[in-house]
């Protein structure tokens, strides 16, 4: 379960199929596959025929997941290796997309975050977006100092992968660089710094 | 005090621009500029008709960045309470009024890649001056516009030599041309947002289509022209002050209560923006919400009401005033 | 009255002083000898002489000195000015505002001419006298909004509305109390004042934001926020968290005086014409103890406000480390009188 509470983190409602939409773009991370395989019976002949899939395997229980996404026949089906190629991708589809085109994004926060960026900077309003979270709780943490981010981080404090400060991740989310926020520890008192606990995963 | 600063203004032309539709321009007593104002924005005009005042929303038409003057434009109605019939009839150039400051609920959504507004009959006067500062700034537009006949319709003509007939199209009733709503909404660029202005069976129209081409609700905007629907006479208790109040078949809530020299708060007497919104302590009866403001569960919940459109059927009502 | 502008630093040797009469200025923010969140908003009209609310934007004599330490923050950090691309026209909002405002409230130091489109702003302090046309950006040398905040003492973030919400979509954010616009640009009113605490469970923030949808043009509003910093920095970014923080570590009962500082916010909220967007204005005063004790009623009220502040405000504020210390130094100053209503000197 994800921490409830914090104001400024997105609410993932889960994946609930838009019936009225023209065009359904469905952007799936590792187990993200299954927010979209769990509502097969939603997807119509209509749906299907308007539906464009990318996915990406990662993670142990996130791969492989390729087979069975092909065979809801959906217009259009795309694997992409990484997430920098499903979220280039992405861009070309939303950059010649029209209204009535829903964008559906399932995964890890971190990944949900870099394809909302994608959605935001394409015109998408982001609450018309329809968003569910699968897979691990691991954090997507923007280093305030020096402004990295590091990616699946699962401790707190955890070793910016940048600048080497140890951060604490903080409850507070940026939707605009889709990642939460890593603050030094112990500046007041350099050395200080707690043991990492793991508490995202 | 409630509802903004007034400023003394003096209607310096009156027009006659199209069948019932008069445009007034008001200038300041002070000869000081008038304040900008956003496209869509609207003012509150006070009209003293033998002592009796009345207060209706009117959309600010003219140029936003033009501060020399505001004009609006009127629609005399059928079965008017007054308002518009004392526009009509009785105002006169050289006539001194008050203006309030501009309100805006009705904004465009500036992150748009492309504005499509719809207009019908005198729906038209917001995107009149949303249309100026759209061009102005370089944003990207386009107008469809009906009316019922062309005598009726106003400033079509204008508005097509201004911008040009690939951006502003006009559909005229009698003429059996209506707006493709279905069309148009299907096949906008992504990031397109809609606004639309005019009667209520249009609007509703409107936003259904564009829910139905699977528009997001955050794209569609829509303002309302809403004024009290003419309803029963009904009496209410103000609690604090302790006044009882009878409110006449023509009068809204807030009317009575304001010429009951009772001080409430409002801004766009049109149930919009939740100014008015004053809490129920009793009531022993049934309200009749006729604002957008409140969400469906507090209407049901009947402890708040909205002074500037709501009505009152029964025995007592008690208000926190 | 011209203004005598201070040279001063606050940074490194941290120079930073005021002046008898502007000590007497002070904003001081407490009311009463106690302190809670509340939607402590009233209208911003002008006040009395002698006061911050003289003019409507505060000009004092450390203008020229806040702006160079500015500068100098924008040089190492760029990324503290920003404005999402829809913001420009309320970016022009903003300059005219603050021309306006200047011009009116200190017409010896800042002069604006208009003229139709082309505008002349002329400012003596800073040596500034540029013609450009409104509306064109190209004819000044930053964007409008980052051009005239290099000239206006304070923070400065405008928020637009939309969708029955506000959302910080620009800003010039360097004097800041440990927040970071570059983090926060882009959320909307609940979402940027997530890490407060207490005051959303308190419907402090859901009401405050009812009221600033309806913020009116020409009525703007205004409310206090204060926290402590030590010694006089301005930037206490979290960006710079490991170059303050360890400030907070060296608080001894001796340098109190020096060292801790009040920092009183006065924040103003203003409707902009054209753009409809708010402009909140984040004006930042700072005063050390030993100025504070020189006026007697508030040397008593603010160790009794500190005392019986909630725990989770002192640790929201960062107050933990120096708290104890500094009630205990301020406390020689408190006779246990009762002090009068209102925050103004007696
Ligand atoms: C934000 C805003 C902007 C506006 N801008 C403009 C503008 O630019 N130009 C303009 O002409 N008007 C505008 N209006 C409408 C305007 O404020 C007045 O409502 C209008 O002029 C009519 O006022 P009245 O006093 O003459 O008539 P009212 O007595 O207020 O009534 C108007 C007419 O509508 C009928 N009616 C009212 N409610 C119902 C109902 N529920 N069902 C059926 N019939 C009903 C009445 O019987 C009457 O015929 C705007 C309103 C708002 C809220
Ligand atoms: C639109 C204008 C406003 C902006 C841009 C704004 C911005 C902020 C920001 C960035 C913070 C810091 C949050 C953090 O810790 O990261 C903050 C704190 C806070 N804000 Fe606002 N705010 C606005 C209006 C208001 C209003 C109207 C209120 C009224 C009650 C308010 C009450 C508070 C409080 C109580 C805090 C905590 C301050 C402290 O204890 O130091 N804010 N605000
Ligand atoms: S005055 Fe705006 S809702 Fe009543």
């Amino acid at each position: 379960m994800l921490v409830e509470g914090i104001k400024s983190r997105p609410v993932y409602r889960g994946l609930t199929i838009q019936p009225r939409a023209r065009r359904h773009i469905f952007a799936l991370e590792g187990e993200g596959a299954h927010a979209l395989l769990d509502r097969k019976t939603e997807l119509d002949e209509t749906a299907r025929s308007r539906s464009e899939i990318l996915y990406l395997g990662r993670g142990s229980q996130g791969k492989g997941h390729d087979e069975a996404l092909r065979k809801l026949g959906a217009d259009m089906f795309f694997t992409a290796p990484t997430i920098a190629t499903l979220l280039f991708r992405l861009k070309g589809t939303l950059a010649t997309a029209h209204m009535g085109t829903r964008l559906y994004i399932a995964g890890t926060e971190g990944f949900i975050g870099q394809a909302m960026i994608v959605a935001l900077d394409n015109g998408m309003d982001h609450a018309s977006i329809i968003t569910e979270h699968r897979g691990s709780l691991a954090r997507r943490v923007q280093c305030v100092h020096c402004k990295g981010i590091t990616e699946d981080v699962t401790h707190s404090p955890f070793a910016c992968s940048h600048c080497s400060l140890p951060l604490l991740v903080r409850d507070h989310y940026s939707r605009r660089l889709g990642a939460f926020q890593g603050v030094n520890v112990d500046a007041e008192e350099p050395g200080s710094a707690p043991d990492p606990e793991e508490l995202f995963l | 005090m409630s509802g903004g600063t007034e400023i003394p203004v003096r209607v310096t032309k009156v027009t006659m621009v199209a069948d019932r539709i008069k445009r007034f321009r008001f200038e300041r007593l002070d000869g000081r500029p008038m304040p900008y104002f956003s496209g869509g924005a609207h003012v509150i005009v006070s009209m003293n008709d033998n002592g009796h005042v009345r207060r209706n929303a009117y959309s600010l038409m003219s140029p936003p960045y033009d501060c020399s003057a505001y004009e609006i434009s009127v629609l005399h109605v059928e079965d008017s309470r007054g308002g518009s019939s004392f526009m009509h009839e009785k105002v006169r150039e050289g006539d001194e009024m008050r203006v309030s400051h501009p309100v805006n609920l009705f904004h465009p959504d500036w992150r748009g890649r492309k504005h499509l507004l719809i207009a019908g009959g005198i729906g038209i006067t917001p995107f009149i001056a949303m249309m100026e500062q759209f061009s102005r700034e370089g944003a990207h537009f386009e107008l469809h516009y009906a009316i019922r006949t062309r005598d009726r319709g106003a400033y079509c003509e204008d508005l097509v030599a201004s911008y040009g007939p690939h951006r502003v199209k006009i559909y005229c009733d009698a003429e059996n041309n209506r707006i493709p709503v279905a069309r148009l909404v299907d096949g906008q660029p992504l990031g397109t947002h809609l606004y639309v202005c005019g009667p209520t069976g249009m609007i509703d129209g409107v936003l259904k289509a564009g829910l139905e081409a699977g528009w997001p609700q955050q794209n569609l905007h829509c303002e309302r022209f809403l004024s009290t629907p003419p309803g029963k006479p009904f009496t209410v208790k103000l609690t604090r002050t302790g006044k009882t109040i009878h409110v006449g078949h023509h009068e809204s809530m807030l009317e009575a209560i304001e010429a009951a020299g009772v001080d409430a708060p409002y801004l766009c007497r049109g149930g919009a923006c939740g100014q008015c919104e004053t809490r129920v302590t009793a009531c022993e009866g049934k309200l009749l919400h006729n604002d957008i403001y409140l969400s469906d569960e507090e209407k049901a919940a009947g402890q708040k009401v909205m002074l500037c459109v709501s009505r009152f059927e029964g025995a007592a009502l008690h208000l926190d005033l | 009255m011209a203004i005598a502008f201070k040279q001063e630093t606050f940074r490194d040797d941290f120079s930073y002083r005021n002046s008898p009469e502007n000590i007497r200025r002070f904003p001081f923010p407490f009311d009463r000898d106690e302190y809670m969140y509340s939607v402590n908003m009233e209208p911003h009209v002008k006040g009395q002489k002698g006061t911050v609310f003289e003019s409507l934007i505060d000009v004092d004599e450390h203008y020229i000195a806040e702006m160079h330490d500015r500068a100098l923050v924008l040089k190492e950090d760029p990324l503290r000015y920003q404005a999402l691309p829809h913001m420009m026209t309320a970016q022009w909002d903003t300059l005219e505002l603050l021309m306006e405002e200047q011009a009116a409230g200190y017409p010896e130091h800042f002069t604006l001419i208009r003229n139709g489109d082309q505008w002349r702003w002329i400012n003596r302090p800073l040596g500034i006298d540029d013609t450009f046309t409104f509306g064109d950006r190209a004819t000044l040398p930053y964007e409008p909004l980052e051009y005239i905040t290099r000239q206006a003492q304070g923070d400065f973030c405008i928020v637009d509305q939309r969708d029955g919400n506000l959302w910080m979509d620009a800003g010039m954010v360097t004097t800041q109390a440990d927040w970071s616009l570059d983090f926060d640009i882009g959320m909307n009113f609940m979402e940027w004042h997530g890490p407060v605490p207490l005051a959303h469970q308190m419907g402090v923030f859901e009401r405050a934001l009812k009221f600033l949808l309806n913020l009116q043009q020409g009525k703007p509003t205004r409310r206090f926020n204060w926290t402590m910093t030590i010694n006089p920095r301005l930037d206490t970014s979290p960006e710079n968290y490991p170059k303050w923080g360890p400030d907070r570590a060296t608080v001894t009962p001796e340098n109190v005086g020096d060292k801790v500082h009040l920092r009183v916010e006065v924040q103003t909220l203003w409707r902009l014409p054209r753009s409809n967007a708010i402009l909140f204005v984040i004006r930042c005063y700072l005063m050390n103890m030993n100025e504070l004790v020189t006026v007697p009623k508030w040397a008593r009220r603010f160790p009794r406000v500190l005392r019986t502040l909630p725990p989770e405000l002192i640790d929201y504020k960062g107050l933990t480390r120096y708290r104890e210390t500094t009630m205990d130094w301020l406390s020689k100053y408190d006779d246990g009188a009762p002090t009068s209503p209102g925050t103004f000197p007696d």
